[in-house]
């Protein structure tokens, strides 16, 4: 998940489709997001490359819209219904996520196991 | 390490010709040989434990079979006959120093200076006073431009005697091996000027019968002005141009390694010397010869490993030869524990340091108790049933002394510092403390601490250094020379480098530039 500056970023994602849930007046996901490019990302828990100042989910209630689509606790969220989210600040990446016109969400999330994932994958194949 | 030293009484080179140095040296070191063939002759000899012997050249004669090879074989061991010789030397040198007289040398060079000083004081004097006695009728008169010049005159030469004395009329408190180049350069100028003056003098103004009187005070009064500046040159050169750090001197003792740094500004390796030793008598800890060696029990296991017989054989100088380099080889290959038991020795010896130092404070801190300073309006309300017996210090100190006499020479045998305080300068030493008020701490502070060698110093005679060097001691200090300074019993490696040169560099911070943020970790749930 690390980053050579200027060059484009390359990831294998997951696409993760996320039906929002009505409570009340609010439609809520069901997860907690940390990290932007305003905060410390000395301090995040998940990701490998501590100055990495992506967008990460922190924490999901069990149950919610989220678990339910298979989001898990460490991914870090790549784009959200196609806006970016790798170069955003904490606020403008509760906003993509909160539009109350939107029902879904349709997140490309990366996380380090599907990179493993892929590898093992390729590495049967080429032993074919 | 015997034969090295010079202990004659003037061991110091004669500053005259390098000829005449080698000819005391060389006198110098019969004197030394003698005086250890003599030395050897009286103590028993000592038999070495077999492991080197067969090493020695002396034992590969093995044709002369000698039944009484105890008495002709002279050996040197490790630490008793170097003990023994010690002893002898310092006696020696001892005596040496005590009788040494008033050296002539050492009062010759501010003789010479002394009277080159009042030569010249007076000289301006006899100037004025010369032609007012020999044609006083003859001379032009002259009123106030004369008295003028007489006034500063007289002013201008007693700022000279007052710094004359200041500077120059001090003890010396070095003699130097060789010439000290800037007082031998001043005093040659000096005489210069004052010989150039009377010279002038006495071809323009004696022989003529100058009548103009103005311009001889005029005359006197600018030589006056010249020994001025020279001795401002003579304060720049002497005292002020070494004030400036240029060099770090490393001083190192061979004995036991005490090291200090010092800084010190361009002089010459003579003015070094000097000045090194004057730190080295208030900062480096007293030399203590007992600390030195490494316990016996752990030298003698190490060598007494094998044994070796010579049973009856003729010609065993090969078979010796071969014995040993087999004993070599055996004592190479086998395991040496000897660091093991070093190092528990040591714990034992600091334990037993420690233990004798708390039972020597706690003496010391009741003994104290025991009297108190007597105050004056106790007399009148204490009882006249009781009278308190009234001591001065030295009577209290004695009082006092004995419950804590045992501790004490139990702790001064346990570190080793018995040959420095006799029980005559430890009841010295407390009355002192009494008489100030102090405190057992402040009593211990002497015996716990080895101090400076200048504690331990009467200052009765000189003492008497040699200065080692491969260059001429006249020349400055530069970078990467060595010297040394030898004593008896050991002396001081001084290793010159210089000051690094420093680039200063200047950074300028607004005060108002100094700003924070908060890291912020902030978790939002969508």
């Amino acid at each position: 998940m690390s980053f050579v500056p200027g060059q484009p970023v390359t990831a294998v994602v997951q696409r993760i489709e996320i039906q929002k849930l009505r409570q009340g007046n609010n439609l809520i996901l069901g997860f907690s997001i940390g990290g932007g490019i305003d905060q410390d990302p000395g301090q995040n828990p998940f990701s490998e490359d501590k100055t990495d100042k992506g967008i990460y989910v922190t924490r999901i209630t069990p149950g919610g819209p989220a678990d339910v689509a298979g989001l898990m606790m460490g991914d870090k969220i790549m784009q959200v219904n196609g806006w970016d989210m790798t170069m955003v600040t904490h606020d403008k990446a509760r906003k993509r996520l909160t539009k109350k016109n939107e029902d879904v969400v349709r997140l490309l999330v990366t996380r380090k196991s599907l990179e493993e994932a892929v590898k093992h994958s390729m590495g049967t194949y080429h032993k074919q | 390490m015997d034969n090295e030293s010079t202990y004659s009484g003037y061991s110091y080179k004669s500053s005259h010709s390098r000829s005449s140095r080698k000819h005391r040296e060389r006198r110098d070191r019969h004197r030394s040989k003698s005086r250890d063939s003599s030395i050897r002759a009286d103590k028993s000899v000592i038999i070495q434990p077999p492991g080197e012997p067969l090493l020695d050249a002396e034992s590969t004669r093995g044709d002369d079979r000698d039944d009484n090879w105890g008495e002709t074989t002279t050996v040197v061991t490790g630490t008793s006959v170097d003990s023994i010789s010690n002893e002898d030397l310092t006696r020696i040198s001892k005596d040496l120093e005590d009788s040494s007289p008033l050296e002539c040398r050492r009062y010759l060079s501010p003789a010479l200076g002394a009277i080159l000083g009042l030569f010249s004081l007076i000289t301006p004097l006899a100037f004025l006073a010369l032609p007012q006695l020999l044609w006083r009728d003859t001379l032009d008169p002259c009123g106030t431009p004369c008295e003028g010049l007489y006034i500063s005159l007289a002013f201008k030469l007693l700022i000279l005697l007052i710094s004359t004395w200041a500077l120059f009329l001090r003890p010396p408190r070095a003699t130097l091996p060789r010439f000290f180049v800037f007082r031998c350069l001043l005093l040659a100028l000096v005489f210069l000027f004052v010989a150039s003056y009377w010279l002038f003098y006495g071809v323009r103004v004696l022989e003529p019968r100058e009548t103009d009187y103005r311009g001889i005070v005029g005359y006197a009064a600018s030589l006056v002005d010249a020994l001025l500046f020279i001795q401002y040159l003579a304060l720049v050169l002497l005292e002020v141009r070494h004030l400036q750090p240029a060099f770090c001197l490393k001083v190192v003792r061979t004995t036991d390694g005490v090291s200090r740094f010092y800084n010190v500004g361009h002089l010459s390796i003579q003015r070094a010397a000097v000045w090194v030793l004057d730190q080295y008598y208030s900062d480096f800890p007293v030399y203590n010869p007992a600390l030195l060696n490494l316990p016996k029990s752990i030298l003698t296991k190490k060598m007494s490993a094998f044994k070796v017989y010579n049973l009856g054989e003729e010609n065993n100088t090969n078979n010796s030869t071969g014995q040993s380099r087999a004993m070599i080889a055996a004592a190479a290959r086998r395991r040496d524990n000897s660091h093991n038991e070093y190092y528990y020795e040591e714990a034992e010896v600091e334990r037993r340091v420690r233990k004798r130092k708390a039972r020597l404070v706690v003496a010391v801190e009741e003994a104290f108790t025991h009297i108190k300073r007597h105050q004056e309006e106790d007399a009148a309300t204490s009882s006249p049933k009781h009278p308190r017996e009234v001591m001065d210090p030295r009577e209290a100190a004695q009082a006092i002394f004995a419950p804590m006499a045992r501790a004490m020479q139990k702790y001064l045998r346990a570190t080793r510092q018995q040959s420095y305080h006799t029980m005559e300068s430890i009841i010295n030493h407390l009355q002192f403390c009494i008489t100030h008020n102090m405190t057992p701490k402040a009593f211990l502070e002497r015996y716990l601490i080895a101090g400076p060698t200048l504690q331990y110093l009467d200052n009765s005679r000189g003492r008497q250094w040699t200065l080692v060097s491969e260059e001429p001691v006249t020349a400055s200090l530069r970078r990467g020379q060595v010297f040394c300074l030898r004593r008896l019993d050991f002396s001081l490696v001084v290793t010159v480098t210089p000051l690094p040169f420093l680039r200063l560099g200047e950074v300028f911070i607004d005060p108002k530039s100094h700003k924070f943020v908060m890291k912020l970790q902030s978790e939002t749930s969508v």
